[in-house]
């Protein structure tokens, strides 16, 4: 029987595989479901800060809208004492996840600035959350923001957290920057306690029809591992951070691949979403196959393996990979 | 006991009692006592507990009518139970209230008094509907403020219980029920040591109960229905007492001592007023004033006027009274004289032989009426009757505060005359609606009236309008209880928030010389001088104003507030006014934003906080400057080009001048002149809509959407744009049948309200920069005048001729003139471009029933009408009947036509020799169910009225007068879901079953909006509204499906903002089916909290049918008459969810904040009742032949 237990945020995970923040987590059953089918974590859908901000002006607005303006109407809606205008349905969804299910809780904290992360972050660990992401969703479109005000950003938002709260902490970050491997680095001695790579932005698109420009999902596809399996290996041991890989997890092949390169854990997203809750079991029990297959006796003893520290050619991992890659192919 | 201080209004102050003292209430909305059923019901829904710990049931009911009988049962089965109303509220329980008399029933009916529609409705206050429940037993007992409005609930309740006589409490309404003041609480302690729980055992044990079965509500014969009724006079006589007892009990508790007749002034006063209701406390106030002068003046408050106790009025008056004023708020015409003044004749004469009190002569004894409608009382008039009282021959009959130059009724007054104190501060705001003035004003009085021992008083004036609606606010504070019941007209502080109303009120004519002027102005101290029209520049240097400017507009958006103006014109009211120590006050402020904001999170606190800081460092004192400069004078309040005799009454009335027009100025049967919007121009938007003729495509949908009429296109002879301006735009027609025609899409500048919809409906876009469209939204200020000017010439250019317009296909029906425009409704409505497109189509030969309503106040809220009428003259006429019957009463036009035109048919044939036989025939066969059959029927009447002209035989002058309805006329019932699905669905359900050829117009915005947002039986499942504080827990009824089972009647059920084609087709099919037709049109609603203001409501529409919350069909009985099947469904199947169009409004959103358990639930089964009606439509609709069988079956 192969071990398949991971340590990832100071938890000790009976196995690698972590829904990642989707609304699928929305709904208790789903939450349940994932625990039926062998996830060992869950990580919710992230609390947007500026959602909640925006969703509770654009809410009084509307309640307000023609109000002390006409004798016979001075309003339009009863006043109840009482609206749940902040995160507390969120947190309430984290304290029912908690009592639904054995497996830990991940909560996650959606923001772009220092503002209201705070209170709720410290909100999340009283819900009971036993881990924290930290979802630095931002797309910087001033163009006299520097590289180096937007990366100060994120560890503003990290330590202004981290001193919050105890729970442990991990950020998911995009790709965007001019050097990973820094800004991770910074994270890293920032206190971050895991690093989520990588966020997958919405992508607008056009419609021709209409002459509108639109947002959708864009499911990653099994390419899209390239990318995060390139910085796991290249940041697996040098950084403390425990890294857990998403984007393009699709199948156990997939997984025991970021595991290698220095993955703590998997995040999936698409795969569940296409395929259901339910394929996690497969995921888990191809896993389990190749691993006794390979006679690896544990997730531990393959974990980082095919990092760049510890693969036999480093460089591998680097930009010329792309030359070689090319020649390769004109070779065939 | 400790005294407890709260600032509330009278309705308020009135449901915390009745709350606490009952467990069942009935309610229905009617302004001005909404207010009351709103707030036990938001108790309830928070769990509030009664005096005796347990939460009352509050129950909406279908009308007021319903609410009694609903009462009347809980009442007979044992529960404490109360109930609230006003005006016809009232009239529509007087047959309960007789039963419930009858029965000898403890209960108490709180009414805020409100006028009874006449010759037109009036939402204000007078005492004429509690004057027609004087028959029906109620005692009846009168408040004259808040306090007393809160004290007498309890009184009455003691007293109801105690004697079984059921009690009416009457406050005035608006004067009193909206007037925030700061008084005594009632606590509830205070409320247990009033109430005898004896009583209450004695209710319930009076209850029907089928253990000790009785018999009620039997038929008696003549043998004995007389003697059985005289029991009850035992009942009767005690009551008084025992109201007397219970107002002895309570001075006991609170200090506050009242009788059931209370008399102020001189001892040995020879002139004494007599009257109810909060013109007594004028008068109080004026007879203070003028004893302290040495006047011998007094005035009688009469408190309890059923059952009158003739024994302590008597005893009441002084001795030395000479002469009486009895002043009713009320007419009863072709009457002796009005009810109180009968009664204290009758009184007095009674007394004056049993020999009660001490005044031994009859005096004189003279009638007066006053205020109705919440006209003014003010100490000017009070003093005015004492004055007249002292004259020879004081005028009887009177009336007081108008002039009626007709029959000579009214007595003079000095309106200079004042009886204000110096030691109140007097304030007055002019404010918008939007900008949140009043919302301001209520908070300043709550921080004076909590933090000071000053006392506290506001009210609030409103407008009509609800687009750009202006409101006045008057507050006043003062070191002793205010007895002010009327405007402030001597003010130490004015405070003007928006710059514009500068040239629409004189303002500073109610500032005391000295006083303080603010101004929200984006001018400073230097340059605002030289804005100033010369009038005001005038009143600043004669009255030696204090001048102050704030840059507010600019304070806000500094400190991120965005156009919310309101804490910062608060902030240089307390910096100002030194009604607070200004530190004090500004801590106060920023306590209460905290308080307010705190859970928002500190940013949105510390923008607020921001606000204020800088609030202060942006004010600044103007030095007025020695001499007028300025030459600009106050524009008259219509434009230009209105006749003169609408100008100089109706214009009158918009130029806020309308209490100084005299009774002559008025049509003695409430009959105006329509198309008299048109001269009001309120330059309302900020942005208007500009056409790009490049991009536009014409296809209308901008033009049918426009709630206001400001949008119109037209096609016409390219001859006609000579002369044009130079900025007027024209373009080829594109329509093929328009060939060689111009077209001009033209936007009326100083009408429209900027409400975005027809941006929001534009398809066309611009093809190199696709955030433009066909129209796109400017700055309206630049383009005015040119814009105007243009609007004119596009107004002037020649209609389209009405039968070369293919009525079917919108990009050419647009062109047809609209008859409803520039109405007051919300920017953005949702009803008014179904009305719009009516009058399009069929405007000139409507008649109009329309129940009371947001579309009988924007379609006939004086001063102005948006009906108006073509080239011709002709155009919609137009009523409001009540708000219950308006079925009945389209139905009534219908069959009076029918009949006239019956009539007209046997006419013209007995006078066919004369005639001509094919004349006569031709008119009598003619067909008109097209634009040139009409035509040629008009032609032909008008040749018929020709040749009849000098014919002076019987017959002849009988068809002239009826040879008009000869021409089809289109009847119109139109009315909102509270109409239809509520108070007026019995009536609406049997014009439907009568055969008629009426068309129903349901504008359903699932909700009573104009009363403010109550629940109807349309109102949605888990839809939060008034009376469904926590969702509505039950579906929507289907009116569509009841009116289907009729099998006759043509149903659709429209979304205009869905699929405009189909709303279209849907008017023509159901105006020219001969039988009964009703649309019920999706009205989006300022109610569903959706941003009107950046044109929300179409998109709205669309969500709702997509995810299938809003059906589209038709069923056309005629098709059953082919063999087809009647009802075709025009919805696509669902493409969203419910929950995201759910989500999408706030009235349902809100309860996923407030109670997010119950709104899981309701969403679920939201979403089933609409797979439910799709997958029972759409069965109805694929079966074969007549779908009417289905329909029954569904509803049975």
């Amino acid at each position: 029987m192969v071990d398949l237990t991971t340590k990832y945020l100071g938890l000790t995970l009976k196995n690698p595989l972590v829904p990642s923040a989707s609304a699928l987590s929305n709904k208790i059953d789903n939450i349940k479901k994932m625990e039926d089918a062998g996830a060992s974590a869950v990580v919710l859908e992230s609390l947007f800060e500026e959602q909640i901000r925006m969703d509770s002006d654009d809410f009084e607005i509307g309640l307000e809208a023609g109000t002390e303006s006409y004798a016979e109407a001075l309003s339009y809606f009863p006043k109840p004492a009482e609206y749940r205008l902040g995160p507390e349905m969120y947190l309430k969804h984290v304290q029912e996840a908690k009592t639904a299910v054995k497996i830990p809780i991940i909560a996650s904290l959606n923001g772009a600035s220092v503002g209201g992360w705070t209170e709720y972050a410290k909100e999340i660990q009283q819900a009971g959350a036993d881990a924290l992401e930290l979802n630095i969703y931002y797309i910087p479109t001033d163009l006299d923001l520097s590289g180096a005000q937007v990366e100060q950003t994120y560890l503003d938002i990290l330590k202004a957290v981290k001193k919050a709260v105890t729970l442990p902490v991990a950020v998911k970050l995009s790709p965007f920057f001019s050097s990973t491997g820094n800004m991770a680095k910074r994270l890293d001695e920032a206190g971050a306690d895991a690093l989520v790579l990588f966020n997958r932005f919405y992508q607008p698109d056009i419609n021709l029809e209409n002459l509108e420009v639109e947002h959708s999902i864009l499911w990653s596809t099994p390419q899209a591992r390239r990318l995060p399996l390139r910085w796991v290996a290249i940041l697996y041991g040098r950084v403390k951070a425990q890294l857990a890989a998403t984007s393009g997890v699709h199948n156990a092949s997939d997984v025991l691949k970021m595991l290698m390169a220095g993955a703590a854990v998997t995040q999936l997203c698409s795969v569940i979403y296409k395929q259901g809750i339910d394929q996690i079991k497969v995921v888990e029990r191809e896993m389990v196959r190749w691993m006794e297959e390979h006679e690896y006796e544990s997730v531990q003893q393959m974990q980082g393996c095919l990092s760049q520290k510890n693969c036999p050619d480093p460089s591998a991992f680097e930009r010329a990979q792309y030359m070689r890659a090319l020649s390769i192919y004109k070779a065939a | 006991m400790n005294k407890t201080y709260t600032t509330i209004d009278g309705n308020e102050a009135v449901a915390y009692v009745a709350y606490r003292c009952n467990e069942v209430m009935g309610i229905y909305p009617i302004t001005p006592s909404s207010n009351m059923g709103e707030w036990c019901d938001q108790w309830a829904s928070e769990g509030v507990k009664n005096l005796w710990g347990t939460i009352p049931q509050v129950v909406e009911m279908q009308s007021e009518a319903g609410a009694a009988g609903t009462v009347h049962g809980a009442l007979q089965t044992g529960a404490l139970t109360c109930t609230f109303t006003a005006a016809q509220g009232l009239l529509l329980k007087i047959p309960n209230m007789l039963k419930i008399a009858g029965e000898l029933t403890p209960t108490v009916f709180h009414i805020s008094a409100r006028t009874i529609a006449t010759h037109a409705l009036s939402i204000f206050g007078d005492h004429r509907d509690v004057m027609a429940a004087r028959m029906t037993g109620f005692a009846m007992i009168s408040s004259a403020s808040v306090q007393e409005a809160m004290d007498f609930a309890l009184i009455a309740q003691v007293a109801t219980l105690e004697s079984r006589v059921p009690f009416l409490h009457f406050f005035d309404g608006f004067r009193t029920s909206h007037e925030v003041s700061k008084i005594e609480m009632v606590t509830e302690e205070i409320m247990r040591a009033m109430i005898n729980e004896d009583h209450i055992v004695a209710h319930r044990l009076r209850a029907m109960n089928p253990d000790k079965p009785v018999l009620r509500g039997t038929a008696q014969n003549p043998d004995v229905f007389f003697q059985a009724r005289e029991a009850c006079n035992p009942f009767y006589d005690r009551a008084a007492d025992i109201t007397q007892k219970a107002m002895d009990k309570f001075a006991g508790l609170t200090g506050r001592q009242y009788q059931l007749f209370q008399y102020v002034g001189a001892p040995d006063a020879e002139r004494v007023m007599v009257l109810m209701g909060s013109g007594a406390e004028a008068a109080h106030e004026t007879v203070e004033y003028l004893t302290e002068r040495g006047e011998k003046v007094g005035v009688l408050k009469v408190r309890l006027y059923r059952p009158f106790d003739t024994k302590r009025f008597m005893e009441s008056l002084p001795a030395s009274v000479k002469t009486l004023a009895v002043l009713d708020r009320t007419k009863e015409p072709g009457a002796l004289g009005e009810p109180l003044y009968l009664d204290v004749v009758t009184a007095l004469h009674e007394a004056l032989a049993a020999g009660y009190g001490s005044l031994k002569t009859m005096p004189k004894v003279l009638c007066g009426r006053y205020g109705l409608s919440s006209k003014e009382f003010t100490p000017a008039m009070v003093k005015a009757v004492f004055d007249s009282l002292s004259s020879a021959s004081p005028k009887n009959h009177f009336t007081i505060g108008i002039d009626d130059d007709v029959t000579k009724t009214s007595l003079p007054y000095d309106p200079e005359f004042s009886t204000e104190s110096d030691k109140v501060v007097r304030a007055l705001f002019f404010g918008l609606g939007s900008d949140g003035t009043v919302g301001a004003n209520k908070n300043s009085i709550k921080i004076i009236g909590e933090n000071t021992d000053n006392y506290a008083q506001g009210y609030f004036v409103y407008d009509s309008k609800k687009a750009g609606a202006v409101t006045i606010s008057h507050l006043r504070f003062g070191p002793k209880p205010i007895r002010s019941t009327y405007l402030v007209t001597k003010s130490n502080f004015v405070a003007c928030h928006q710059p514009v109303f500068l040239d629409r009120y004189d303002m500073l004519k109610p500032l005391i010389p000295g006083g303080t002027f603010l101004l929200n102005t984006p001018y400073g101290p230097d340059k605002v001088w030289d804005q100033l029209p010369r009038p005001v520049q005038d009143s600043l240097i004669k009255s030696k104003v204090k001048f102050y400017v704030i840059d507010a507009i600019s304070v806000a958006k500094s400190t991120g507030m965005g156009a919310r103006i309101n804490t910062i014109m608060q902030t240089c009211f307390f910096a100002l006014s030194g009604v607070l120590p200004r530190d004090e006050a500004i801590e106060q402020i920023k306590y209460t934003i905290k308080k307010t904001y705190g859970r928002k999170g500190e940013e949105v606190v510390a923008k607020n906080i921001a606000a204020v800081d800088q609030t202060l460092a942006n004010l600044f004192e103007v030095k007025v400057p020695a001499a007028v400069t300025s030459k600009k004078e106050l524009p008259p309040p219509f434009v230009a080009g209105a006749p003169q005799e609408i100008a100089c009454s109706l214009g009158r009335i918009y130029g806020n001048e309308g209490d100084s027009l005299p009774v002559s100025a008025f049509t003695p049967d409430g009959t105006f002149p329509t198309g008299t919007a048109q001269y009001e121009k309120r330059n309302l938007a900020l942005d208007i809509p500009v056409w790009d003729e490049k991009t536009c495509i014409q296809c209308g949908k901008c033009v049918l959407i426009c709630p206001h009429a400001c949008i119109r296109m037209k096609a016409y002879e390219p001859k006609y744009l000579e002369g044009a301006p130079a900025t007027f735009k024209s373009t080829d027609a594109r329509s093929p049948e328009w060939k060689g025609l111009k077209w001009t899409l033209q936007v009326a500048p100083e009408d429209c309200t900027g409400c975005i919809l027809c941006v929001e409906v534009c398809p066309a876009k611009n093809k190199t920069e696709a955030k433009l469209k066909a129209i796109n939204m400017r700055p309206q200020a630049p383009i005015r005048f040119s814009e105007r000017d243009n609007y004119n010439f596009f107004l002037a250019l020649p209609e389209l001729d009405r039968r070369k317009v293919k009525v079917g296909q919108l990009r050419q029906q647009q062109v047809m003139q609209p008859l409803f425009e520039y109405s007051g409704a919300c920017a953005g409505c949702g009803e008014t471009p179904y009305l719009k497109l009516l009058t399009q189509l069929f405007g000139d030969r409507v008649v109009a029933a329309n129940a009371t309503g947001c579309s009988s106040i924007y379609g006939g809220n004086l001063p102005t009408t948006p009906y108006a009428k073509d080239k011709n003259g002709r155009g919609p006429t137009w009523n409001n009947s009540l708000f219950e019957d308006t079925a009945e009463f389209g139905l009534g036009f219908r069959v009076s036509l029918d009949k006239q035109q019956e009539f007209g048919g046997e006419l013209l044939r007995k006078l066919a020799p004369k005639l001509g036989d094919d004349f006569v025939n031709a008119i009598i066969t003619a067909n008109q169910t097209d634009e040139a059959g009409i035509y040629e029927q008009r032609e032909r009447v008008a040749a018929l009225k020709q040749k009849l002209a000098g014919d002076t035989s019987s017959e002849a002058k009988m068809l002239l007068a009826v040879a008009d309805n000869l021409v089809r006329r289109s009847v119109w019932i139109i009315g909102g879901d509270g109409w239809a699905y509520d108070i007026g669905y019995g009536g609406l359900d049997h014009v439907l079953a009568c055969g008629r050829d009426v068309n129903l117009l349901v504008l359903d915005t699932e909700v009573y909006s104009n009363t403010g947002g109550q629940m109807s039986k349309s109102t949605p499942r888990g839809a939060v509204a008034k009376f469904a504080a926590g969702g509505k827990p039950l579906r929507k009824k289907d009116l569509g499906l009841i009116a289907m089972a009729y099998g006759g009647v043509y149903v659709a059920s429209v979304a205009m903002g869905a699929k405009d084609e189909h709303t279209l087709k849907a008017f023509i099919e159901a105006e020219s089916y001969a039988g009964p037709s009703i649309i019920i049109a999706y009205s989006h609603c300022i109610a569903h909290g959706i941003d009107l203001d950046r044109g929300a409501g179409a998109k709205q529409q669309k969500l709702a049918v997509d995810s299938g919350q809003w059906l589209l069909y038709r069923y056309d009985p005629r098709r059953t008459d082919k063999g087809e099947n009647p009802l075709s469904l025009d919805s696509a199947p669902a493409k969203a969810r419910v929950q995201d169009y759910l989500m999408s409004e706030n009235r349902f959103k809100m309860l996923t904040k407030s109670k997010p358990e119950d709104a899981k639930r309701y969403f679920e089964k939201a979403q089933a009742d609409a797979d439910a009606r799709w997958q029972l439509y759409s069965y109805m609709a694929a079966r074969k032949g007549d779908a009417a069988a289905t329909a029954t079956a569904a509803t049975a």
